[in-house]
């Protein structure tokens, strides 16, 4: 990857942000082999939205961390801006959230936000600098001084975009960032979150369970199927993104659409739930 | 609990005067009570104590055994001895506090350094955490300072070139030791405290173990740390006195307590004196790591998730 | 789902089990190792460090006087263990139950746990007489209360709201909460002080006879043998020690086990 040729002209938005080619990933646990992903091919494009929808045990968690190089594929590869997956990690090309927030309770609002600049030795004046743009963007620049047990979850959530955002990767990892918030909160930051993407012009890798969310945010929404953990169907969405239409976005027929394509993709997906699960238990 | 609900709980504990004042005046009280129980027992029980079969289950009441609390706080201000120059006794034992404090703060701090160390290294290789923590725990649980007369015997006797061993090193090393302990165990629980998400995100930063125990391990382990330190100075204070005693060290209170008991006989309150001298001792020590964990107040927050 | 499931595969956790076990045991036989190796090659001298050899070999010669004086000692810690015990647990009662107890005793119990309760030996022994016990038993129970009490409180303040709340939801009255809810809870922690105070027992009770009174309790001959320059006897006593300091910590450990069977420790 090293070796890759000097192309200064073309920026990196050329390249596909994510590339999966046959990637297989199995767990060995105490009661035999887990397959959680089989034969998972997927591309991604520079500053694509989507999203990673399924069933719990669907292994779109899994995926996710493959993409950031948190484990390891067990067959197939996984390129990221046309290097591999660990290199794109040391090159800091992605930025991450979880579920929970993940703050460091001792330090500041902006001083969590600035934690990759100063672990990767940004100098104090660009980090000040970098930190104020970025809770202006996420409109917390009044809670700058602020530690995280002194804020809401949704607050919380959006610092830890923040410091997602700090090193402008263009590429974003979320793993459910708003599975543990209200509904209300919910909607506002997923609104939140596609202005910020327009901003940026970031590709999205989006974790969710919601079929809702998953719609309204991306470009194309990938249904995924448990036991083994596969690509049921890619559906795209093709809604207006104009920013200044995304609160009308949720009213409309092309909206309520989409929920109906994705569900059906869904249900398609996986067997009968009961019969399922009284195998399982038996 | 979300923290909006929280956040003015933490505000009010924090600020809240009045509440603190009646916790130490009810403080106070509690010790007024004990004080009024002796000098009602002193009062009202047998001069020889109650015995029963061979056995002395409460203790004689003459002012050889039990001296009224206000003649051990009168003798605290009396002259030691009777000599003229003779500095008053809570003069005298408060110096002698202050060189026990001394070498309880050495060897405290010898505890935290390779207390720390151990830890670092059980964090770093699992293999050293199998290995070395089932000792660290059980060496907690055995009376290991029953080592410590034998320690005595290494004074003088030690000499590397122009050093030589000196009494109060023994008594330094008894106090690290038993120091070490709870430090090493606290430090490995706190390194070890970070969750796995915040691991990852580090992982996802691309840095490495040195700039992750920086910024992330050593910070999270200071909630785990201070409780063993503060754990640590008291047993730092409790190793010195006892090894004053049993290397027969002199100018500290390990000593007094001892020459003032064997005076007991005429002056029975004077035995008192470096008690409270050992008690004021254990206290400023704590309450030096509270002072500590106050200064480090920020990193003693954790996180909510709503 | 990558954090309910292992990375790592079977045969590599069995591999682990079996290093836990492994790792602890090869210390222990290099620390000996190196140890009889420092004396009997390197030739360090015995008042710095005994042979482990002579030190079994006095354990052995001794054994008589060693059972005698761990009796003594290990009785003084045990009747200090039990007394501290039980006022430990009535007062964290009383505490519980009325609040002026607990913001009394608060303060002096966090006094107890930083301060060198041996100190007050000699004054016990003057009190008591110096041709008795007492004043170890004393010394014993009051460092065992402190753990007892702190932790029997803490366990009387653990009754989860829910319970609380499913109690008064039935009306009962506060004796059938005390014994359905209150006690269950406050169990498990009981015990937990009883198992910290075990060794504190053992300690104090050992460590106050530094301070003077009857001799012929572990702590005794621990210092009369390094008094005469008996160096390997000293620590074939300070192995008994060890010893009696282990039985107390196994037995409330089993105790503990006992008290908490069949319950999760959230």
């Amino acid at each position: 990857m090293t070796q890759l040729p000097e192309t200064p002209v073309a920026p990196t938005r050329t390249v596909d942000a994510v590339t999966v080619t046959g990637v297989d990933k199995t767990f060995d646990t105490r009661s035999g082999q887990v397959d959680a992903l089989t034969g998972i091919d997927l591309t991604v494009s520079a500053g694509e939205f989507i999203s990673l929808i399924g069933p719990s045990g669907c292994g779109k968690s899994t995926l996710m961390r493959l993409i950031a190089d948190l484990d390891q594929p067990t067959a197939g590869t996984v390129t990221v801006f046309g290097k591999s997956a660990k290199q794109a990690r040391l090159d800091q090309d992605y930025g991450i959230a979880f579920q929970q927030a993940g703050l460091l309770p001792w330090r500041t609002v902006a001083a969590n936000v600035g934690l990759p600049l100063e672990l990767h030795g940004a100098s104090g004046r660009d980090r000040t600098a970098r930190v104020g743009e970025l809770l202006d963007m996420v409109g917390l620049s009044d809670f700058a001084d602020r530690y995280p047990d002194q804020l809401s979850g949704g607050m919380q959530q959006r610092v830890a975009i923040a410091r997602a955002l700090a090193e402008k990767p263009d590429l974003l990892l979320m793993d459910e960032p708003f599975g543990a918030l209200d509904e209300m909160t919910r909607e506002r930051m997923q609104t939140e979150l596609l202005r910020i993407c327009a901003e940026t012009g970031a590709a999205v890798v989006f974790v969710t369970h919601s079929i809702p969310e998953a719609v309204y945010l991306s470009d194309r929404v990938v249904v995924m199927s448990p036991r083994p953990g596969r690509i049921q169907e890619i559906v795209p969405m093709g809604l207006n993104r104009d920013p200044a239409h995304a609160e009308a976005l949720r009213e409309e027929r092309a909206f309520f659409d989409g929920v109906t394509a994705v569900r059906e993709a869904l249900h398609t997906g996986s067997p009968v739930p009961t019969g399922a699960r009284g195998v399982e238990n038996r | 609990m979300t923290a909006e609900t929280l956040a003015p709980a933490i505000r009010r504990r924090r600020g809240a005067p009045a509440r603190e004042l009646a916790r130490w005046a009810y403080g106070v009280l509690g010790i007024l009570v004990l004080a009024a129980a002796w000098e009602l027992y002193k009062l009202l029980g047998p001069s020889d104590g109650v015995v029963i079969g061979d056995a002395r289950i409460l203790p004689r009441t003459t002012d050889l055994a039990m001296p009224h609390t206000w003649d051990m706080i009168a003798r605290l201000f009396d002259p030691v001895t009777r000599s003229a120059t003779a500095n008053p006794l809570w003069l005298e034992v408060a110096l002698a506090a202050l060189v026990t404090l001394g070498i309880a703060a050495v060897g405290w701090l010898v505890g935290i350094v390779v207390g720390f160390a151990l830890a670092l290294i059980m964090q770093r290789w699992r293999l050293a955490e199998w290995g070395l923590l089932p000792w660290i725990i059980l060496s907690q649980t055995v009376p290991l300072i029953a080592f410590a007369p034998v320690v005595r015997s290494w004074g003088s006797r030690i000499e590397i070139g122009a050093f030589e061993w000196q009494d109060w090193m023994s008594v330094a090393v008894i106090a690290s030791y038993l120091a070490f302990f709870p430090i090493a165990v606290g430090a490995l629980k706190g390194l070890q405290s970070p969750d796995t998400i915040h691991t990852e995100l580090m992982r996802t930063y691309g840095v490495g173990w040195w700039k992750t125990l920086v910024k992330l391990r050593i910070p999270a382990s200071i909630p785990y740390l201070l409780p063993a330190l503060r754990l640590g100075a008291a047993n730092a204070v409790i190793g010195a006195v006892v090894a004053e005693v049993s290397t027969g060290m002199q100018g500290g209170i390990g000593r007094i307590l001892i020459q003032y008991a064997g005076q007991a006989s005429g002056d029975p309150s004077k035995a008192w004196g470096p008690i409270f001298g050992s008690i004021v001792l254990g206290l400023a020590a704590a309450g030096s790591v509270a002072i500590l964990g106050a200064i480090l107040r920020n990193y003693r927050r954790v996180e909510i998730n709503a | 789902m990558a954090l309910t499931l292992s990375g790592r595969s079977a045969p590599s956790a069995k591999r682990d089990t079996t290093l836990r076990i492994v790792a602890p045991v090869a210390v222990g036989v290099l620390v000996l190792g190196v140890w009889q190796f420092l004396v009997s090659v390197v030739g360090v001298s015995d008042y710095l460090l005994p042979s482990p050899a002579a030190i079994v070999e006095q354990f052995v010669e001794f054994f008589p006087s060693m059972v005698s004086a761990t009796m003594i000692t290990g009785l003084n810690a045990l009747l200090g263990l039990v007394i501290g015990s039980i006022l430990g647990i009535l007062l964290a009662a009383l505490a519980a139950g009325w609040r002026p107890i607990d913001q009394m005793s608060a303060p002096i119990v966090a006094s107890l746990a930083v301060i060198p309760i041996v100190a007050l030996a000699p004054v016990l022994n003057s009190m008591f007489g110096a041709d008795s016990q007492f004043g170890r038993q004393a010394i014993a129970g009051l460092a065992s209360f402190v753990p007892v009490f702190i932790n029997t409180l803490r366990g009387f303040r653990q009754t989860l709201p829910v319970h609380r709340d499913l109690m008064k939801v039935y009306a009962a009255s506060s004796g059938q909460i005390v014994r359905t809810v209150t006690l269950p809870t406050a169990v498990p922690f009981v015990f937990t002080g009883i198992r910290i105070a075990s060794s504190l027992a053992v300690i104090s009770a050992l460590v106050a006879e530094y301070f003077g009174g009857p001799r012929g309790g572990l702590g005794g001959l621990i210092s009369t043998s390094a008094a005469s320059s008996a160096y390997p006897r000293a620590w074939a006593y300070v192995l008994a020690s060890i010893a009696l300091g282990l039985i107390f910590f196994l037995a409330t450990l089993a105790l503990e086990r006992l008290a908490t069977r069949g319950r999760q420790r959230t």
